[in-house]
């Protein structure tokens, strides 16, 4: 009886086990992106804050009508972030030294190795091989881990829907003009050159010769080379990384270096666990009778034995 | 309800309303009595009166989430994509419910037969706790109907959440099968009572795998955003045994909580096993939890050693971290210490209070209110918000005491034949146990706490 007890016990717990076996982590490497990936360089040294981009984007991804009109600058006196209207916004940043006050443009950063893409448990979000993340609205459940998993609060939810809400953020233009090789709207748009489209590992190596070039314009580092395990989308400045908000605490691990520890020791307890406790059961129940058993109901069972 | 008994009505506790006849399932459903009998008692405690009102107000309110989306309810921003629901509901109301792994390891595993009379609460306990943190998720979750998408339509099983989705999925049939035994006895489907007996101990072991990891999954969740976590409630490589070593005092405490509760509003309900063992598995059950929670403080110091955050300490969210763990740690286990070892009831119910209090402040505070600790503005959850979470909660009292008040939780049932030898050697015993006034709970507020049930008659 007892040792019935203990061999289905064993077998649910298997059960149970390859229940959750399709969860084991997928080996996480240092991925450092796609060969071919593209990516834009964002010298924010050149930008003037005109906003065109901002424009081109709604344009593009045909964005309802803005609350503010794009050639209004009244925005620049606070700061904004990616909303459900619009993919990309400008902020303005005031430094102490007396030059003209930067501005930096905001958009999904397309990281390497995505934070959103690693928690989605629907698998809603794709790093195609050009490079954009991209999500797809047809299996999102809503649960809004991508948000909380991203390290550049990027991803926007449209709360105002209660049929179909989704995540917005920008996508590259990936279904337009990435897929065909051509570069996204806000890029073309650019009176300044701010933006330069071209090869994640090209625009690298433009980007410190820039700063060889022109020591004085820019501080010697490209924000987003290693940030978070790499972005596709990479940034020169004036001014300290932090003076134009770019968190500079983030560190160069991607996301899912953080879960690694925990996903590592998933299938420990999914292995070890059953054989474990089924050992401490019998240790436990050793000197009595049907431990396992109910008391009120023992008598019956031995009755059947 | 107690003024019912005294006045001669019979409480369902076996399948015989008398030798000849068997008890129907209306008659079941309505506690023995009859229909008139019933509704009186209902009316009659001013506690519906408050639950009606919580509804009226409520449910509306739940209702105009679906239609109008959730900006009608929440303050849930770009930001702060988590809000009260997740927060308060999920994240609190999880590890409250690990006392049916708990309970059934101890009783089906570590072979603790003493534990057996709280185990059914335990379970039960664990079984509601888990259902109504998934209608809080329902209620969060931007698409609900697209909850089963992570297992039949898309896989990311590379996503802390989708282990959480699979093992929560899969416990809960595993606790609805734990606690379908009192459920088939009650309704008398001796099979299904054997057939469930039969794989119980791999449904425990089953339920441990389960918990561990989803327990700590959720913990394992926050760990997606280092940044946004306070680091005095972050540690990437402790988070997710923070979540599930506190879950173990949060269980054990809340069966306390619920038990006290259901002692001063229901022991009508308790047979003579149960009011004989509660003071004695209490004091077991405290044990327990002072052994958790001296193991949470433990790590939770580890944790801020190993990645050397004693500096934040100083600063006003330290503060409010130590806060948080003299009242749901410290202060607790110095209680309990005493109070075990005193054998004051009391204070050990007010001490497992405390815990579960203190177990929901940490989830608050991971989620929400130390949650984007380097942005400027912080979240304030709407009114609406906060009324949904009161009337889910208040849905969850009034399912769990529909439960309580029927099925064979606080009390044994007793078998046909078990029945007729009580009542040929005895026709009154079993009438009598159940009408003896319950001042077994020796504390001196018990008379008292007696009239109050009385009048409010459940």
């Amino acid at each position: 009886m007892k040792r019935r007890d203990f061999l289905k016990g064993c077998l649910i717990g298997g059960a149970a086990a390859s229940l959750g076996a399709p969860s084991k982590s997928w080996a996480v490497g240092s991925f450092e992106g796609y060969p071919d990936a593209m990516g834009v360089l964002v010298d924010t040294t050149r930008c003037i804050g005109c906003r065109s981009c901002e424009a081109a984007c709604n344009k593009e991804q045909k964005l309802p009508e803005p609350d503010v009109p794009f050639d209004d600058t009244s925005v620049f006196e606070e700061k904004r972030r990616t909303t459900e209207k619009a993919y990309t916004v400008v902020n303005r940043y005031e430094t102490n030294d007396g030059q003209k006050p930067p501005y930096r443009k905001m958009q999904c950063n397309h990281c390497n190795e995505p934070g959103c893409l690693t928690s989605c448990f629907v698998n809603a979000y794709t790093k195609t091989k050009e490079g954009a993340v991209i999500y797809n609205g047809n299996v999102c459940v809503g649960c809004k881990t991508c948000m909380v998993a991203c390290p550049f609060n990027i991803p926007a939810y449209s709360y105002s829907s209660a049929f179909d809400p989704l995540i917005k953020k920008c996508i590259f233009c990936y279904h337009t003009r990435l897929k065909f090789g051509k570069p996204p709207a806000c890029v073309e748009i650019c009176p300044q050159e701010a933006l330069t489209f071209g090869l994640r590992s090209d625009l690298i190596k433009m980007g410190h010769e820039r700063i060889r070039e022109t020591p004085d314009r820019y501080i010697d580092h490209i924000y987003g080379e290693k940030e978070m395990g790499g972005t596709s989308w990479l940034y020169l400045s004036r001014v300290p990384d932090d003076q134009i908000g770019l968190d500079t605490t983030l560190g160069n691990e991607p996301v899912i270096s953080n879960v690694k520890d925990f996903l590592g020791m998933v299938p420990m307890v999914l292995t070890i666990w059953p054989a474990l406790f089924s050992g401490i059961h019998l240790l436990a129940t050793r000197n009595k009778d049907h431990g396992d058993e109910h008391h009120n109901h023992s008598e019956q069972e031995d009755g059947k034995k | 309800m107690k003024k019912l008994i005294a006045s001669g009505a019979i409480t369902v506790n076996s399948p015989q309303k008398s030798s000849d006849r068997k008890w129907t399932f209306m008659e079941k459903l309505f506690l023995g009595l009859t229909l008139p009998q019933y509704i009186g008692q209902a009316l009659r405690n001013p506690f519906n009166w408050i639950i009606a009102i919580i509804f009226a107000v409520g449910i509306p309110i739940i209702l105009g989430r679906f239609i109008f989306g959730l900006s009608w309810v929440t303050h849930s921003s770009n930001d702060y994509p988590w809000g009260l629901f997740l927060a308060f509901g999920l994240f609190g109301m999880v590890p409250l419910s690990s006392s049916g792994f708990l309970l059934g390891t101890a009783c089906e595993v570590f072979g603790r037969h003493d534990l057996e009379p709280i185990e059914r609460l335990g379970l039960l306990n664990g079984l509601l706790g888990y259902f109504f943190a998934v209608v809080f998720l329902l209620i969060d979750l931007g698409q609900p109907w697209r909850l089963p998408f992570p297992m039949v339509v898309s896989f990311g099983p590379a996503a802390v959440l989708f282990l959480v989705a699979w093992h929560v999925s899969t416990y809960l049939s595993v606790q609805i099968a734990e606690v379908s035994v009192s459920f088939f006895e009650w309704i008398g489907f001796p099979i299904g009572v054997r057939a469930i007996r039969k794989i119980t101990l791999g449904l425990t072991v089953s339920g441990i795998i389960l918990s561990t990891l989803h327990q700590g999954a959720l913990g394992a969740l926050f760990t997606y955003a280092p940044g946004k976590v306070h680091p005095l409630w972050y540690s990437s490589s402790f988070q997710w045994i923070h979540f599930f070593v506190s879950s173990i005092p949060g269980g054990l405490c809340m069966v306390i909580t619920v038990s006290t509760i259901a002692s001063k509003t229901m022991s009508w309900r308790f047979d003579q096993r149960f009011k004989d063992s509660l003071d004695r598995v209490t004091v077991s059950l405290a044990k327990g939890a002072s052994m958790g929670l001296a193991t949470y403080l433990t790590i939770k110091l580890m944790s801020i050693a190993h990645d050397n955050k004693w500096a934040y300490l100083t600063t006003g969210y330290g503060q409010w971290y130590l806060v948080e763990i003299m009242i749901g740690v410290i202060i607790p286990m110095t209680l309990f210490a005493y109070a075990i070892h005193h054998k004051k009831l009391p204070i050990i119910r007010f001490s497992a209070l405390l815990v579960v209090l203190g177990i929901f402040l940490n989830r608050l505070n991971t989620a929400l209110i130390t949650f984007n600790w380097k942005l400027s503005e912080r979240e304030i959850p709407h009114w609406r918000e906060v009324a949904i979470c009161v009337t889910v909660y208040t849905i969850y009292i009034v399912v769990y005491r529909f439960i309580l008040y029927r099925l064979p939780i606080f009390y044994q049932w007793k078998t046909q034949e078990q029945y007729a030898l009580a009542y040929a050697a005895k026709p009154e015993t079993t009438i009598l146990k159940d009408t003896e006034p319950a001042l077994v709970f020796a504390s001196k507020t018990e008379a008292k706490a007696f009239r109050n049930a009385e009048t409010i008659t459940s």
